[in-house]
């Protein structure tokens, strides 16, 4: 391995990272705002679930802004393949999260009509939850690309069944996330509730989950072999597994960081399956764009490697800071 | 070629649409870091209600900026996906550098600014609005590098397939116009919150609301109001200086100057007629020449230097050029008055000086919308000015129908964000800050 290929490989695990930094993180606060209808039945409670994700999903979000970055100085290739080509769901990417964010804001100050924001808020995290998956699905299993480099589907071939089936156990997953954080912020007959979706989630999550490694084991030979597709097949068992021991306990802590763990585990069983390759061709295998051909120079990715390997661990210290200054059961004044 | 035209359109409303949020974001962090000083320091109540109130203005400004700065962020993608297969070496990295040095940070403790003053230490809260403010200007820093290096591109080296590498990335980041770009941006979104924040208090005070915490915020206001048009007099005229330096072209449409001359005019408002190739108007003698280097009769480069193919729409240059002038020179005028009636004591009661003030908040922003104007249509036909045109850079797989789509939806949303978006500001200021104690007035 030459030294650029050092750097192509470091940064596949990079982008790998924040990626699934964002899932885990967003994907709780998107979890509580879909779950908002289903939990929050009076004002307090939905005053409450908001207020347990107001303070931090901007942050949260910053994940996704800095991969997508990250890809773009990394394997500009794939960035530009992916977002031109599944254009019309990228537009759809950009409307949920919009609405998602303006939402809360707007609930806080319009009263009139909090119960439209409500829905938008959830909606829009619905949807965007469920795209990401999609999104993802087709970029493992992979898209028609045409000599150039560009994407050569339309946008009906981004709905065929094996990504659906990630985007509906990425939903899962999210879901999953968001009740476990509502069981973590909040108290008496909310958190009760927030028991319950969870169990329920449990069981879905199960499904989804055995549904998923199997047509992973399906479309992709030789994961057998791949010591990261047992990882991550292990951490997602033992996540729910425990999961549901917790539930069982009704242990508000540990569920949290449970479900991340199995959430962890599905991320690590696609890059897994997915590695060298970023976008698969479904048409011709040899014209997947791949870390090594679709990467930049040398020189680019070692400045940004210093870049990043500087600045992340200081994200993640002040990052962890701000959760616990906001830690514990969610307080009335946490929102206005 | 009708793909194109509607990726540019939509190019231009996303973006000129965002940036009407962070230019309020920066400089009311900016204002609100002073409260909050102020308050520490003084131990005065007075500056905790104004901190507040203004997170909470703050909190709505940011939450549009962020919905729509991600908008921006995909863009490069969607709709520029051949600029940036191209250019991924260097523009690449400096949307990531921006990411991690730079949103996180303001991201995160923007939380801590809105949410946190009950769960925080004064002190700390002291620190999270410093770095609210410095995240928000990292990211203007970022984001303005990655334009200037569109503008004066620098650090780079062309292989021969026609990718640019990068080089140099220092070079690259302190390219000729980083520098005076970064200063003018800034300092325009300085000038932006001074206005908006003297343009409230003014109304409170004129109705004799919310008594010393209005007071206090005029005050404040006005003097920002006094100093921030004044220093961006200066970074204005360095700016204008670099772009005649680098970017001649850009510069002689500014001024609708078609002959390379000896001693060139500068015109105060006027109109250039392409056709005709001739700029009518008023101006004042040899004007350009003696603001370029103080020589009345120093040389600038005209239009005619280059084929007409590689001018920009003249007239839209010109035009937004001469109203963001204008209103920098008015901006200077209103707040040296300002400053006046300050120091003799009259400013709490010119019912007049304080009825026009709220009138100006949205001029900053026109300011902003021209200048980007004059800066980004200027360097057309280029998106990467001498190396690449615009229209190389459009996605290949987008298709018009598509656009008209992608265009529509944001139209809409963007419509209704604006329209909430006045309403809750118009609602926040209506409530006002915190009553002070006792009802003291
Ligand atoms: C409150 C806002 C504001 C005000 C009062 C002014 N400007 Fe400005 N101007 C901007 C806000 C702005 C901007 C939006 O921030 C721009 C767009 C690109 C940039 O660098 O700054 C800009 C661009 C811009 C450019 C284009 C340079 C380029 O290609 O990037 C020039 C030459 C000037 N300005 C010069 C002036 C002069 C001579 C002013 C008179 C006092 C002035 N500006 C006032
Ligand atoms: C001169 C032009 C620009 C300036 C000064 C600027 C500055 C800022 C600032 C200060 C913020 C944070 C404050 C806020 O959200 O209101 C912000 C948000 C954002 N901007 Fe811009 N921006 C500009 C143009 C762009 C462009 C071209 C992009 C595309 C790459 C972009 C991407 C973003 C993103 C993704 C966010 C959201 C960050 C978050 O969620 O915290 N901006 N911008
Ligand atoms: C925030 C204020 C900005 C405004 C209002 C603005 C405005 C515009 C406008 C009007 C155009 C269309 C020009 C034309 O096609 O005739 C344009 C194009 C463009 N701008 Fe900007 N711009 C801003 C900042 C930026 C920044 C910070 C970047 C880069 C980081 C950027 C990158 C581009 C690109 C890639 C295009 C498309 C290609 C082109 O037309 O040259 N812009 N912008």
């Amino acid at each position: 391995m030459d030294s650029l290929q050092t750097f192509q490989v470091l940064w596949f695990v990079l982008i790998f990272g924040l990626l699934l930094g964002y899932a885990l993180l967003d994907g709780f606060d998107l979890g509580v705002a879909t779950l908002l209808p289903f939990l929050g039945r009076t004002k307090e409670d939905k005053d409450a679930l908001v207020a347990s994700i107001g303070p931090v999903w901007d942050g949260n979000e910053v994940w996704l802004i800095t991969g997508g970055g990250a890809l773009f100085a990394a394997f500009p290739h794939a960035y530009a393949t992916a977002f031109s080509g599944f254009y019309p769901a990228m537009m759809l990417v950009l409307l949920a999260l919009i609405f998602r964010a303006v939402s809360m804001e707007f609930r806080a100050h319009d009263s009139a009509r909090a119960g439209l924001w409500e829905k938008t808020l959830a909606g829009g995290s619905a949807l965007a939850a469920l795209l990401f998956g999609v999104a993802l699905g087709n970029v493992i299993y992979g898209v028609p690309i045409s000599g150039r480099m560009e994407y050569d589907g339309s946008f009906f071939t981004l709905l065929r069944p094996v990504p659906l089936v990630f985007g509906v156990a990425g939903l899962a997953a999210v879901l999953l996330q968001g009740a476990a954080w509502a069981v973590k912020k909040t108290e008496g007959a909310l958190q009760e509730r927030a028991f319950r979706a969870a169990k329920i989630l449990l069981g879905i999550n199960a499904a989804a989950a055995v549904v998923y490694f199997i047509v992973m084991a399906g479309a992709f030979d030789g994961l057998f072999q791949n010591v990261f597709f047992w990882a991550a097949l292990l951490m997602t068992l033992a996540g729910l597994a425990g999961l549901s021991f917790s539930l069982q306990k009704k242990n508000d802590r540990a569920p949290f960081w449970e479900s991340s763990c199995a959430f962890a585990g599905l991320f690590l069983a696609a890059g897994a399956a997915q590695f060298p390759t970023l976008i698969r061709a479904s048409n011709d295998p040899a014209l997947s764009l791949t870390i090594y051909n679709s990467s930049t120079g040398l020189y680019t990715l070692q400045i940004m490697a210093v870049i990043a390997l500087v600045g992340m661990p200081i994200v993640l210290g002040y990052t962890i800071f701000v959760y616990r200054l906001f830690k514990g059961k969610v307080r009335g004044d946490d929102s206005y | 070629m009708e793909a194109l035209l509607l990726a540019r359109i939509q190019f231009a409303f996303t973006i000129g649409f965002h940036i009407l949020f962070p230019m309020m974001t920066l400089g009311t962090a900016g204002v609100i870091l002073l409260s909050e000083t102020l308050h520490l320091i003084k131990k005065d109540d007075v500056y905790r209600r104004i901190t507040d109130y203004l997170a909470r203005l703050l909190a709505l400004i940011f939450v549009v900026g962020a919905a729509t700065g991600i908008v921006m962020e995909f863009s490069f993608g969607t709709n520029w996906s051949s600029y940036s297969r191209t250019v991924g070496d260097i523009f690449g990295p400096l949307l990531a550098a921006e990411g991690i040095l730079a949103f996180f940070l303001e991201s995160v403790f923007v939380g801590v600014l809105i949410f946190g003053r009950k769960r925080v230490s004064p002190r700390v809260y002291w620190v999270s609005a410093l770095l609210v403010f410095i995240g928000g200007h990292l990211s203007a820093f970022w984001i303005i590098v990655a334009n200037s290096w569109m503008q004066t591109p620098a650090g780079y080296e062309i292989t021969a397939g026609g990718k640019i590498l990068l080089r140099d990335f220092s070079a690259a980041v302190f390219n000729p116009s980083t520098g005076v770009r970064l200063a003018h941006t800034v300092l325009a979104s300085w000038v932006t919150s001074a206005v908006m924040v003297s343009g409230i208090a003014a109304y409170y005070v004129r109705k004799g609301l919310h008594g010393e915490t209005a007071r206090a915020m005029l005050k404040m206001g006005i003097v920002l109001f006094a100093i921030t048009p004044l220093l961006q007099l200066g970074a204005a005229h360095a700016h204008a200086i670099q772009v005649i330096d680098t970017q001649p072209v850009k510069a002689a449409a500014m001024e609708g100057h078609f002959q390379t001359t000896r001693g060139a005019d500068i015109f105060v408002f006027g109109y250039v007629d392409e056709a005709a190739e001739k700029t009518y108007g008023l101006s004042l003698p040899g004007g350009l020449s003696f603001l370029y280097n103080f020589d009345f009769n120093s040389e600038i480069q005209g239009l005619k230097e280059v084929e007409k193919d590689q001018w920009p729409p003249l007239n839209l240059v010109f035009q937004s050029y001469h109203i963001m002038v204008t209103l920098g020179m008015a901006f200077i005028g209103v707040g040296l008055l300002g400053a006046l009636l300050l120091w003799t004591g009259r400013l709490y009661t010119a019912k007049w000086f304080l009825w026009i003030l709220p009138f100006l908040i949205p001029l900053p922003h026109i300011a902003h919308e021209t200048g980007w104007i004059t800066a980004e249509v200027g360097r057309q036909p280029w998106i990467i000015y001498g190396l690449m045109k615009t229209a190389a850079g459009a996605s290949v797989v987008v298709s018009a129908g598509e656009l008209a789509f992608s265009l529509t939806m944001f139209f809409l949303v963007y419509l209704l964000l604006f329209v909430m978006f006045l309403l809750l500001f118009l609602k926040i200021v209506k409530k006002g800050p915190e009553p002070a104690p006792g009802g003291r007035a």
